[in-house]
């Protein structure tokens, strides 16, 4: 039972019940889509960037909680970062979730309550797949206002 | 043999499986739902494994001192064993790596060197990945397509459908026996039979039935049927083949190498005989041990037993998933009609966490799209919780997983 607790921490189910950031941008900067092919999830995420920084961040669909409460603590702890910020907070996360760095709540913010995930290899992806697609959305960005856009 | 007049004793059953009859080492209970998935190794197995490596290792058809021909003769009666369970002729009886293997020999050995544009290949929209994607990779090489025949919302081939999509294009047909999403059992000997009158050839994936139920492979007249060792007892790392020997016997070679040869010189090689004309390179010898182990421990329980035993854990399985608030069972209900693996989906729950929960209570259960995405398309989800029984699955563990499932109703807060 302590394995289950301490995977589904409070902190977690709470993001899944109540969950922030959920929704798209109409006239976002950079949209991606991204599915998990383990279980086939789909997750959107649109970023508006107004003067380097993630001045909006939203993301929508379907999933498990650990995918879910992810992309709502996402959306909590990048609003507002320099996107350089937000790829370091990314790329933080995903140590974390592949156990190889220690934790740093005052980057993560409650995205450290998924430390636990850790442990089950399959559920990582679930946790990472809204990470990594705003990874993809900065990048899309960026190579669209370095051609012009 | 067995005799289905006097039902399996699965508790019995349970305990001559090492894995399911030693206490788990953090006390919690075992109860193993995911034998669709690859099925637990009885003690006989894993002893003639043992055995085999320990008492006459050797390389197969090629030494000629008796340890060598002993390891030939343990190699052999696992495809004589495997041949026997299906009612086969042994020189038909390819042994490969895994029934992905095996369809991947078929769709590459005889469909790059047979097939053309304008060409179909059908399928049924229940088919696991294995016998979709090669196939799609075929179709890409020699410009044929693809095509799926529809399934009935209730989780069946729509025979109608099917029948009109059989055309003189129509090359191969494709069909899993046992669906492993749905449990569905098809009518495939029906369905050889149109696809013959039709001129096509055709693929039975016998995966899911082969370990479930006795399977007649001469009554069906498949051109190919493959199943696998390890979801039928044996280990993992053993498919079969069996294939309408002059239909091998037409084709060219999937893997080249040692073993497959009759001649090799500068200018070129000459094939083997069938069945070792498609067994290139060292086989997997001491797995064939476990098979014909596996086999034979099977025959001793006796299939048709086995068949009632999971009828029976169908019926039950259906009764206790019914209870659980918010959940929808897909695939046929007629336990005539299925075998006994089942998915649903849950209200407000992710397949994820139901099997995450369940995991907790010592269930183990599969949660994802099961290999068969375009099904899980037509279904219009992404994916299920799937509970799949065999021979040692007990009452026992039927009720366990009910109660997981209401539980996790109220654990997550979805009531």
């Amino acid at each position: 039972m302590g394995g289950l607790d301490d995977l589904y921490q409070q902190l977690i189910l709470d993001h899944y019940r109540n969950r922030r950031g959920r929704g798209r941008i109409e006239h976002a900067s950079s949209s991606v889509h991204e599915h998990n092919p383990m279980c086939g999830d789909e997750c959107f995420l649109d970023i508006l960037v107004v003067d380097d920084r993630i001045a909006e961040i939203r993301s929508d669909g379907d999933g498990c909680s650990i995918s879910q409460a992810a992309a709502s603590m996402l959306t909590e702890v990048v609003q507002g970062k320099r996107l350089d910020e937000a790829l370091d907070t990314v790329e933080h996360f995903r140590l974390m979730m592949h156990g190889e760095t220690e934790p740093d709540e005052d980057l993560l913010g409650d995205a450290i309550a998924l430390e636990g995930v850790a442990k089950y290899p399959v559920r990582v992806k679930c946790a990472l797949l809204s990470w990594l697609a705003l990874r993809d959305a900065i990048a899309g960005y960026r190579e669209t206002t370095a051609h012009g856009g | 043999m067995g005799s289905s007049a006097t039902a399996l004793d699965a508790t019995a059953r349970k305990a001559e499986f090492p894995l399911l009859a030693t206490p788990r080492p953090d006390g919690r209970p075992l109860h193993y739902l995911d034998s669709a998935a690859t099925s637990q190794k009885p003690q006989v197995v894993l002893d003639a494994m043992d055995a085999y490596y320990r008492e006459t290792n050797a390389n197969v058809h090629r030494g000629v001192y008796e340890m060598a021909a002993e390891a030939t003769n343990r190699f052999e009666a696992g495809r004589t064993a495997a041949a026997r369970l299906v009612n086969h002729p042994r020189d038909g009886l390819v042994l490969t790596k895994n029934a992905t293997e095996a369809i991947n020999l078929v769709a590459w050995a005889w469909g790059t060197r047979t097939l053309g544009a304008g060409d179909e290949i059908l399928i049924t929209g229940m088919e696991h990945h294995s016998n979709t994607v090669p196939w799609q990779i075929v179709a890409t090489i020699t410009g044929a397509t693809v095509v799926f025949a529809p399934i009935t919302p209730g989780g069946e081939v729509d025979m109608d459908a099917l029948r009109g999509l059989m055309t003189e294009r129509t090359r191969m047909v494709g069909m899993v026996h046992t669906s492993n999403v749905l449990g569905t059992i098809n009518p495939v000997e029906e369905i050889v039979a149109m696809a013959h009158a039709a001129g096509a050839l055709t693929l039975v994936d016998a995966t899911q039935s082969v370990p479930h139920m006795p399977v007649d492979a001469a009554a069906i007249d498949s051109d190919f049927l493959v199943f696998t060792g390890h979801k039928m007892c044996g280990p993992t790392g053993i498919g079969c083949l069996a294939g309408r020997p002059e239909v091998l016997e037409a084709m060219e070679p999937f893997l080249g190498g040692g073993e497959m040869i009759s001649d090799v010189t500068t200018e070129g090689s000459t094939w083997a005989e069938i069945p070792l004309k498609f067994e290139a390179g060292t086989p997997p010898i001491a797995e064939a041990v476990g098979l014909a182990a596996a086999v034979e421990y099977l025959e001793g329980i006796g299939l048709d037993r086995i068949r009632s035993h999971e009828r029976e854990m169908c019926v039950q399985m259906l009764a206790a998933l019914d209870e659980v608030p918010g959940l929808t069972v897909l695939g046929p209900r007629d336990p005539d009609r299925r075998g006994a693996a089942f998915s649903w989906v849950m209200d407000d729950l992710h397949p994820h966490d139901i099997a995450q929960f369940l995991d907790s209570r010592g269930i183990c259960v599969r949660a994802g799209h099961h290999c068969a995405k375009p099904l899980m398309r037509t279904l219009g989800t992404q994916s299920t919780t799937r509970a799949s029984a065999y021979l040692y699955t007990t009452d026992d563990d039927v009720l366990a997983l009910r109660d997981a499932l209401v539980e996790c109703r109220s654990w997550f807060g979805v009531g």
